[in-house]
């Protein structure tokens, strides 16, 4: 439960309730972007976040993104991550 | 060095490798923790401790937060999850760690309404849309984790919900490695800082282990290079007469950490008198409880609780693993009574866990230090 895992942001849904909705491997859901949505850097659409618990906690660049994806993937900690985003998800 | 070739960069981790050996003196024995769980998986999950020489020990730290709940406080979510009307959710991994009474897995067995969530904002949407159960979230992490239920009982509060609760678990980091580097007789000489952790509280958090303890520390990111690179830059310190906190993870660590998620978590926690650790017992100041304008959400004020202290089964060993004191393999227990299909330490538990991690990776025993090198 303690992975941070990379994730791309789709689409800001709600700013205000610092809501937006991100893309992990072709999986998606509703992640809380308050954390990382800075007044004079807003968070947008196609930028990578950190994504621990549901939270985004930091933000990262594509590159980092990326390998850290593919090593999460050949680990197969992504897909154990994968799995309990879709179980627990509450829709 | 079966695994080198699957890292980002094989050539890179090499080069740290030779520098690393080339940063020891023979003989002489470098006892480096990683507080992290999370580092912990990664180390054995990538196999760097092949890359490390005799001379580099890896200890294994008290960060892994499903770890170091004590069998009583599940044994009070289990109380919570048997409550008529009550759905309790958690995270995936509480759900099979064995309290006095079993495990939540056991109790859901039973008829009690046991949820897995991903997120604490899973817990809430589940409150939203069952308004006629009572919806409790048992919290657990440390500052990493920490935020979200933070602002999750903000957003509780703004929507007005009267059928949500958390049971707050949550814990500090500062406060167990206090017990560790006061243990009598440490053997520790460096520490790799967690990266997530630290993405909260910041590294200038962790200035007290070189100002106060006389140990170096530096904050790592997670891939198999930066631990190494993380080893070598400790080593480094050592070596020209230097003592202090270093980042590697400055892409996502800052020496502040992030204010806003400290701010949400000052908002609706403060820290308890105590709080008791497994395998570290009762350490003064070292958890988190809701503040007092967020009473209706706290369900240690809304139920009644058992409250046991439950002393650990005899044969399980995990405090001393979580202090560095012995490698899983030392237990008596490893990999025969305890397995992760039936824990019976938390260690064993969740993935993040140095039993989990040692039994998945096949680090049953290790040679090397039966051969008593630096023993």
């Amino acid at each position: 439960m303690c992975l941070g895992v990379p994730a791309q942001i789709v689409e800001v849904a709600d700013r205000e309730g610092g809501l937006a909705t991100v893309d992990v491997s072709g999986v998606r859901r509703a992640v809380n972007v308050a954390l990382v949505d800075e007044p004079d850097a807003p968070i947008e659409p196609g930028d990578w976040v950190l994504v621990h618990v549901g939270f985004a906690l930091a933000r990262i660049d594509e590159e980092e993104a990326r390998e850290t994806l593919e090593l999460l993937r050949r680990g197969a900690e992504l897909e154990r991550e994968l799995e309990e985003m879709r179980k627990g998800t509450v829709r | 060095m079966k695994y080198v070739d699957e890292y980002r960069d094989p050539a890179l981790a090499r080069s740290l490798a030779a520098e690393i050996a080339s940063l020891v003196t023979p003989g002489e024995v470098v006892r480096v923790m990683e507080v992290c769980g999370g580092h912990t998986h990664a180390i054995y999950r990538h196999g760097l401790e092949e890359l490390l020489p005799p001379e580099v020990e890896l200890v294994h730290g008290p960060g892994c937060p499903v770890c170091v709940i004590p069998m009583g406080r599940v044994d009070d979510a289990i109380a919570i999850a048997e409550t008529e009307g009550v759905t309790l959710a958690t995270f995936g991994d509480m759900l099979r760690v064995p309290g006095g009474s079993g495990s939540l897995l056991q109790a859901q067995a039973r008829g009690a309404d046991v949820r897995m969530v991903y997120s604490p904002l899973d817990a809430l949407e589940l409150a939203r849309r069952e308004p006629d159960r009572h919806v409790c979230f048992f919290a657990i992490g440390f500052e990493t984790t920490a935020p979200a239920t933070a602002i999750t009982l903000l957003r509780a509060r703004a929507q007005e919900l009267s059928n949500f609760s958390v049971f707050c678990n949550h814990v500090l980091i500062e406060p167990p490695l206090r017990a560790i580097l006061e243990t009598p007789g440490l053997r520790v000489d460096a520490f790799i800082g967690p990266g997530h952790v630290s993405s909260v509280i910041g590294s200038d958090a962790y200035r007290f282990i070189p100002e106060e303890y006389g140990r170096p520390v530096v904050v790592s990111a997670f891939e198999p290079i930066d631990l190494l690179q993380s080893i070598a830059m400790l080593l480094r310190q050592r070596i020209d007469g230097r003592c202090e906190v270093e980042n590697q993870y400055t892409r996502v660590v800052r020496p502040e950490g992030n204010p806003r998620a400290l701010a949400a978590i000052a908002e609706t926690m403060e820290p308890r008198e105590d709080f008791e650790w497994r395998g570290l017992g009762v350490l003064p100041a070292s958890a988190l409880r809701l503040r007092e304008p967020f009473a209706a959400f706290d369900a240690e004020r809304l139920f009644a609780l058992p409250g046991a202290r439950i002393e650990d089964p005899k044969a399980c060993r995990c405090g001393e693993v979580l202090t560095g004191q012995i490698k899983p393999w030392e237990c008596g227990v490893f990999g025969t009574a305890c397995t992760p299909e039936r824990p019976l330490g938390t260690c064993m538990v969740s993935s993040e866990g140095a039993c989990a991690a040692y039994f998945s990776y096949g680090r049953l025993r290790r040679p090397r230090e039966e051969a008593g090198v630096g023993a």
